[in-house]
């Protein structure tokens, strides 16, 4: 994960309006080559807005961005062939094989005839392909259609890959090799947007991660510079049951609880020296009427600084 | 214009595989204008041939001018095909058996009944399976009965004037003998038209055109619900080349089902679509019409399922109005005049043009015309596809 030259992506207050909406405000970031960065945010938060600027689908109301050192318009043919794009929505044609499909878009990239069934023999054997490489995509599982969906951005060798939630909807195996993909490809040089909701997979992935939620990036920076944000406190998940919003509400006057809120079977708090503060915690809980079966005491993690920024989980 | 090709090089190749585009753009028309021609081939040719038979059990003067006059010559115009039966009993079995369309009883005793202006009955036994035929038959006997009565009465006002005249009987026969045979118009000669394969092969061919060329540019719908479109408005190429990629799908499915079309219906049907500069030119004009007027409507849908039933709804109006069924042009009046609001008719009727045997040139009308839909509403439509392109 070298860091090297000036940045590959460099995008600065993006803004786009829907009507009334304002998707996205004020966005900004740069990615190195060879560097991962993560857009972290729920549903509806404005990753795939962001991105379809940066790719040059969609017009923006404001703000700019330089890919490769070229500018980024909808009509920037450069700034483009250095992007490698790979949509949230699969997008492959299902009554053409793998290779006629990736053969197709690297005709598109511009690959010459000669170097195309070559090239696509490599992304094949990346993808794990190879072998059904002449069944129509419609016959796919859906993890193997998601990854032809990734190969295709690759063929061209971007110098910047942006992904978007590559791994909705796919099972764990499926996931865990596009995760070892792209860490892959971030090794190569390659540099690396990627929008998600997950926050294991940022953790995983990411050198660094923008925290977007509303449209506005609410933070950025490494694990460990999120995580410092939200200081000496620990994330105490509860899982209990009887009067949970009394307890709710009986958590938050306790001066070391920073931040709280419900979940399914139980809350989840952040707490300035878990430790210490944990009997008066667990009292004050009694006395409001919660019966706690458990209690998981972690470090702070991505979850828990959205949750310091926001006020709300990450996911609802 | 690189990319442009790739993607309609894709298209047409995905197109190939799901076999609907190959269904409606060369085997429904063909099967079509097939049936047409084969069902239909009687009705509207002008070459047509009915087939009667004749029983003459009069063996007079009156019968033979029916005979030699009337039949005699409509069978030298090829429009009658006669056979003489030997009794009333017999022209009857050959009409109900369908041997012939129509059979005429000419009674013993017609020219003597004539003559002295008696009734007489010349009687018509139509075959139930030739309406078309038993109802000119009758036709024809009705002229003769008119024309007959038209002597008797010049006869009996000749009669009464002078009373000179002793022989009835020979001033009746010379007069009915009057070479004054009836005449039935040819309509078809009237305009330059196609014959029945011909036209029902080119009525066919313009039809599905239309279904056919909306394979293509409606596919800019398919791609945006699906997805792919994002892609391709990702990759570093010219906006304005997807869209050029869709019409020339577009173009090219149109082209090549026409071509198909000309040469299976000329080889199988025995269509004559005439000089082939002028049908090239022709087909040419048709399919860039049918991709404007199909773009357009693309343009003015939401998704894919909208513009697809827009496109048929247009298609079959268009298609009916303009000609393609039934030769609305031989109907004349506000139809044909309206029909000319349709690509389809300036299509069929430069294919007109053509089977009176002209060169090339006899076309340029027709072919101006149909650019001139293509100009406008691919014009248009290209206006208006830019906004299909933004996500
Ligand atoms: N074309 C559009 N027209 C109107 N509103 C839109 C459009 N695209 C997105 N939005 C709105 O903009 C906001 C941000 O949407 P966006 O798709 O960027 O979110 P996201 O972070 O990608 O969410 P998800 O995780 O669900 O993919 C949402 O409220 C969405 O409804
Ligand atoms: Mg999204």
């Amino acid at each position: 994960m070298q860091r090297a030259g000036p940045p590959v992506l460099e995008c600065t207050a993006l803004r786009k309006r829907f009507g009334d909406l304002l998707a996205v405000d004020g966005v900004g970031f740069t990615i190195a080559g060879g560097e991962t960065y993560g857009l972290l945010g729920p549903n509806g938060a404005g990753k795939t807005t962001t991105i379809s600027m940066v790719c040059g689908l969609l017009e923006r109301d404001g703000g700019t961005v330089t890919v490769a050192g070229r500018p980024m318009t909808t009509r920037s043919v450069e700034a483009k062939a250095a992007i490698g794009y790979i949509p949230q929505e699969l997008a492959i044609y299902p009554d053409l094989t793998a290779r006629e499909n990736l053969a197709f878009f690297a005709r598109l990239y511009g690959l010459p005839r000669a170097a195309v069934s070559t090239r696509v023999a490599e992304v094949l054997d990346v993808i794990g392909l190879a072998d059904r490489a002449g069944d129509r995509a419609s016959e796919f599982s859906g993890g193997m259609k998601r990854r032809l969906n990734i190969g295709i951005g690759l063929l061209h060798r971007p110098r910047l890959l942006v992904l978007d939630e590559p791994t909705a909807g796919v099972d764990p195996q499926s996931r865990n090799s596009i995760l070892g993909s792209i860490e892959e490809l971030s090794d190569s040089g390659m540099a690396v947007l990627y929008t998600t909701h997950y926050m294991e997979e940022a953790e995983r992935l990411c050198d660094r991660v923008g925290i977007i939620d509303g449209g506005q990036l609410k933070a950025e920076g490494t694990r460990r510079e999120l995580v410092a944000l939200v200081g000496e406190t620990d994330r105490v998940r509860l899982s209990a049951a009887g009067e949970l919003e009394a307890g709710l509400a009986a958590c938050l006057v306790l001066p070391s609880v920073r931040e709280a809120s419900r979940h399914d079977d139980g809350l989840d708090l952040l707490v300035d020296g878990a430790a210490a503060a944990l009997p008066g915690l667990l009292a004050a809980l009694g006395a409001a009427g919660v019966t706690v079966r458990s209690v998981d005491v972690a470090e702070p993690n991505l979850e828990a600084v959205f949750l310091h920024l926001t006020g709300r989980a990450l996911r609802d | 214009m690189r990319a442009a090709l790739l993607i309609a090089g894709k298209d047409l190749r995905e197109r190939l595989r799901d076999r609907s585009a190959i269904l409606i753009a060369v085997v429904v028309p063909l099967a079509l204008a097939a049936i047409f021609s084969l069902t239909l081939h009687d009705v509207t040719s002008g070459s047509i041939t009915f087939e009667y038979a004749l029983a003459d059990e009069d063996a007079g003067p009156v019968a033979t001018a029916f005979r030699e006059d009337v039949l005699g010559e409509l069978e030298r115009d090829g429009l009658v095909d006669l056979t003489v039966a030997s009794t009333a009993a017999e022209a009857r079995t050959l009409a109900e058996r369908d041997a012939v369309g129509a059979a005429f009883v000419l009674p013993a005793g017609l020219s003597a009944a004539v003559a002295s202006g008696r009734p007489a009955t010349l009687s018509v036994i139509g075959s139930a399976d030739a309406p078309i035929a038993a109802q000119v038959a009758g036709s024809i006997a009705d002229g003769f009965v008119a024309e007959l009565n038209a002597v008797r009465l010049a006869v009996a006002t000749a009669i009464a004037s002078d009373g000179g005249v002793t022989d009835r009987a020979a001033l009746a026969a010379a007069a009915a003998a009057t070479p004054r045979p009836i005449e039935i118009r040819d309509v078809s000669v009237e305009r330059r038209e196609l014959d029945t394969e011909t036209f029902y092969a080119a009525g066919m061919a313009v039809f599905f055109l239309f279904f056919t060329v909306q394979f293509g540019i409606t596919s800019l719908l398919d791609e945006r619900r699906d997805g792919t479109l994002w892609r391709l408005v990702a990759a570093p190429i010219a906006r304005s080349s997807i869209l050029g990629g869709k019409l020339l799908t577009s173009f090219a499915l149109g082209l090549a089902s026409m071509v198909v079309l000309v040469v299976t219906t000329s080889l199988t049907l025995g269509a004559e679509w005439g000089d082939p500069a002028g049908v090239a030119l022709v087909l040419l004009a048709g399919v860039l019409a049918a991709t404007g007027v199909m773009a357009l409507i693309a343009t003015i849908a939401k998704t894919a399922e909208q513009a697809g039933y827009a496109q048929a709804v247009a298609a079959l109006t268009l298609g009916l109005l303009g000609g393609a069924f039934f030769p609305v042009a031989r109907v004349g009046g506000a139809i044909a005049t309206l029909s000319l609001l349709t690509p389809h008719a300036w299509f069929l009727r430069g294919l007109g043009e053509l089977a009176g045997g002209d060169g090339p040139w006899a076309v340029l009308p027709a072919v101006g015309a149909m650019l001139a839909f293509a100009a406008v509403t691919g014009g248009v439509a290209l206006l208006r596809l830019g906004r299909m392109v933004e996500p």
